[in-house]
C-alpha cells in the first residue's frame, strides 16, 4: 500500500504549460499534468502534438512561453533522465566513454565513474560491450547504450522521447520488457513518450491521450493491470481491451475541435 | 575483390608506361633535341646524376610545405573555434579569409617579398593558401553537431569549454581532417609559386625555384626531373595524410571502416 500512497505524490506538475515557437507554431496549448512519484506514465498522441515538446519542457530544454512547469523540490543535478528518440551517442567514444558522460561532464571521482558505469550497463545487459565503438552496436544495443547514459546518474524521473520507435517489433519488445524491468527494479518516475496504443498499454500505469496540434490533454486512462507484466500479458483479452478502451480515445481525440 | 583491386593498381601503372614509351618514340623519331624536348630516359638520368642538388632543394621546399601546413592547421582551426564561440568576430573576419582565398596567390606573392624576408614571404603564401580549406572545412563539423548531443550536453550543465572539447572538436575531426588533405597539396602550391616568385628576384634554393634557374640555363632534362620529384612530393604528401585521416579516425568513423561482405 506504501506503492500506491506514493504514486499520489506529484513530483513535477505542467500547470497550463503552453509553447508557441518563435516560427508562429503552436505546439502545446495549456497543458496541466501531474506526473506522480514511481508510476509509469505515457503520452500518447499523433505526430506534432507536442507530446516531445512537453517532455522538453520538463527537462528545461526549452521555456514554456504559457504556463509553468512546478517541482515538488528543485531537482538535483543528475535526477532527470533523457533518453531520445534516436541513441545519439558519441561516435567517437567508446560504449562506457558515452555512458560516463553525464558523470564526467559534472567532474564525478574516477574510480566512482567507472563502477556506476559498469552498473549502468549491467542493467541494460550490455556489461560486456564497454569497450566496443557506437558503430559495432545494432540499432537495439545502441538504445540500451543509451537507456544506460540516462541512468547512470540514478535519475529520479526517466524522460524517454519515442526511444523504440526507429527499432523492430522484435527489439521492441525485448526492450520494452527489460525497460519495465529496471524501472520497477530502481522505482524509478517515467515519462514515456510514444505514437504506438499498444506500447503506451504494456507499459503504463497512466496513459495520457492528447489532441493533434497544439496539443492538450485530452483524458487520462489509468492501466491497472499489476506489475509485473510479462509476455503473456501481451497476447491476453485484458491487454486486448485495454487496447481498444485507448485506441478508441486517440480516434476520438484526433477528433476534437482544438 | 581482389581481381578488381589489382586492375585499379595495374591500369594507371599501364597508363604510365604507355605514355613513357609515346613520350620517347614520339622524341626518338622525330629527332628533337633534349634542349627542346628531353626523353624520359634523360630525365630519370639527370634526376639521378643531378641528385644532391634537386635532393637539397627538395628538402627546402618541403620544410616550407610543412611549416606552411602546420600553421594552417593551427590558423584554419584556430580561426575556426574563434569564430564559432563570437558571431561577431565571425561576420568581422570571414569576408576577408574569402578574399585572402579567391585573390590569386600569384598575384599576391610579388607584393609580400616585397616587405617581408624572402623565406617568410614563401611561408606566408604557403599559408594563405592553404588554411583556407582547414578554416572551412573545420566551421562545417563544428556547425554539424548533433543538436540532441547538444542538448545533452546543456542538460548535464556542461560548460563551454566541455561543449568545445569534448563535443564539438571531436565531431569536427573528420571534416578537419578532410580540409588538411587539400590544404597539404595547396601548401605545396603555395610554396612553389613565392619560390618562383622569389626566385626572378634573384634568390631561393627551393625545388620551384630549380625549375626556374635551370629554365634560364636551358637545362631543360633538369626541369623535368625537379617537376617531376615536385609531383611525387605532393603524392607523397596526400597519401600521409590520407593514413593519418585513416590511422586517426578507423576506430569510430564511417568514412574509415573497410566495408564487409
Amino acid at each position: 500500500m506504501a506503492e500506491a500512497a506514493r504514486a499520489h505524490v506529484p513530483i513535477v506538475r505542467l500547470e497550463g504549460a503552453g509553447k508557441t515557437f518563435g516560427n508562429g507554431t503552436r505546439a502545446l496549448a495549456g497543458l496541466t499534468l501531474d506526473v506522480r512519484a514511481g508510476e509509469f506514465l505515457t503520452l500518447l498522441g499523433p505526430s506534432g502534438c507536442g507530446k516531445s515538446t512537453a517532455l522538453r519542457l520538463i527537462a528545461s530544454l526549452t521555456e514554456p512561453t504559457e504556463g509553468r512547469v512546478a517541482w515538488r523540490e528543485p531537482p538535483r543535478p543528475g535526477a532527470i533522465g533523457f533518453v531520445f528518440q534516436e541513441p545519439t551517442l558519441m561516435p567517437w567514444a567508446t560504449v562506457a566513454g558515452n555512458v560516463a558522460l553525464p558523470l564526467r561532464l559534472r567532474g564525478t571521482q574516477a574510480d566512482d565513474v567507472s563502477a556506476r558505469v559498469t552498473r549502468a550497463l549491467a542493467r541494460v545487459g550490455l556489461a560486456d560491450f564497454a569497450a566496443s565503438y557506437p558503430r559495432e552496436l545494432s540499432g537495439g544495443m545502441k538504445m540500451r547504450v543509451s537507456i544506460a547514459r540516462a541512468l547512470v546518474t540514478d535519475p529520479e524521473i526517466l524522460l524517454m522521447d519515442e526511444p523504440f520507435a526507429a527499432l523492430d517489433e522484435i527489439t521492441r519488445f525485448r526492450l520494452n520488457n527489460d525497460l519495465m524491468a529496471v524501472a520497477a527494479a530502481l522505482r524509478m518516475t517515467v515519462v514515456f513518450v510514444t505514437h504506438s496504443v499498444f506500447e503506451s498499454v504494456f507499459l503504463s500505469n497512466r496513459v495520457v491521450v492528447m489532441t493533434p496540434r497544439p496539443g492538450r490533454l485530452f483524458a487520462e486512462l489509468p492501466i491497472d493491470t499489476p506489475f509485473p507484466r510479462d509476455e503473456r500479458f501481451r497476447t491476453s483479452p485484458e491487454y486486448a481491451a485495454q487496447c481498444r478502451r485507448v485506441s478508441d480515445t486517440l480516434s476520438q481525440a484526433m477528433e476534437a475541435k482544438p | 575483390m581482389s581481381g578488381k583491386r589489382l586492375l585499379r593498381l595495374l591500369l594507371p601503372l599501364a597508363t604510365l608506361i604507355l605514355g613513357g614509351v609515346a613520350w620517347d618514340l614520339v622524341v626518338r623519331l622525330n629527332h628533337i633535341p633534349p634542349y627542346v624536348l628531353p626523353g624520359p630516359g634523360l630525365v630519370l638520368q639527370t634526376l639521378i646524376s643531378d641528385w644532391g642538388v634537386l635532393w637539397d632543394s627538395l628538402l627546402v621546399t618541403l620544410v616550407t610545405t610543412f611549416q606552411g601546413l602546420l600553421l594552417a592547421l593551427v590558423g584554419g582551426v584556430g580561426l575556426a573555434v574563434l569564430f564559432s564561440l563570437s558571431r561577431p568576430v565571425e561576420y568581422a573576419f570571414y569576408p576577408y579569409a574569402v578574399i585572402l582565398q579567391v585573390t590569386p596567390i600569384v598575384a599576391i606573392a610579388p607584393i609580400l617579398l616585397i616587405y617581408l624576408p624572402q623565406h617568410v614571404a614563401v611561408l606566408a603564401c604557403a599559408w594563405i593558401v592553404a588554411f583556407f580549406p582547414v578554416l572551412a572545412n573545420t566551421t562545417l563539423g563544428l556547425n554539424s553537431v548533433d543538436r540532441n548531443l547538444h542538448d545533452l550536453f546543456r542538460m548535464c550543465g556542461a560548460s563551454r569549454a566541455q561543449v568545445l572539447f569534448r563535443l564539438k572538436l571531436p565531431a569536427a575531426l573528420p571534416y578537419m581532417l578532410e580540409g588538411l588533405k587539400i590544404a597539404g597539396g595547396l601548401s605545396l602550391i603555395g610554396a612553389v609559386v613565392a619560390e618562383i616568385a622569389a626566385g626572378s628576384a634573384g634568390a631561393g634554393s627551393g625545388l620551384a625555384y630549380r625549375i626556374a634557374e635551370s629554365g634560364y640555363r636551358l637545362n631543360i632534362p633538369r626541369m623535368f626531373a625537379a617537376l617531376l620529384l615536385l609531383s611525387v612530393a605532393g603524392i607523397v604528401i596526400f597519401f600521409a595524410l590520407s593514413a593519418l585521416t585513416h590511422l586517426m579516425l578507423r576506430r569510430w568513423h564511417e568514412s574509415a571502416v573497410e566495408r564487409e561482405s
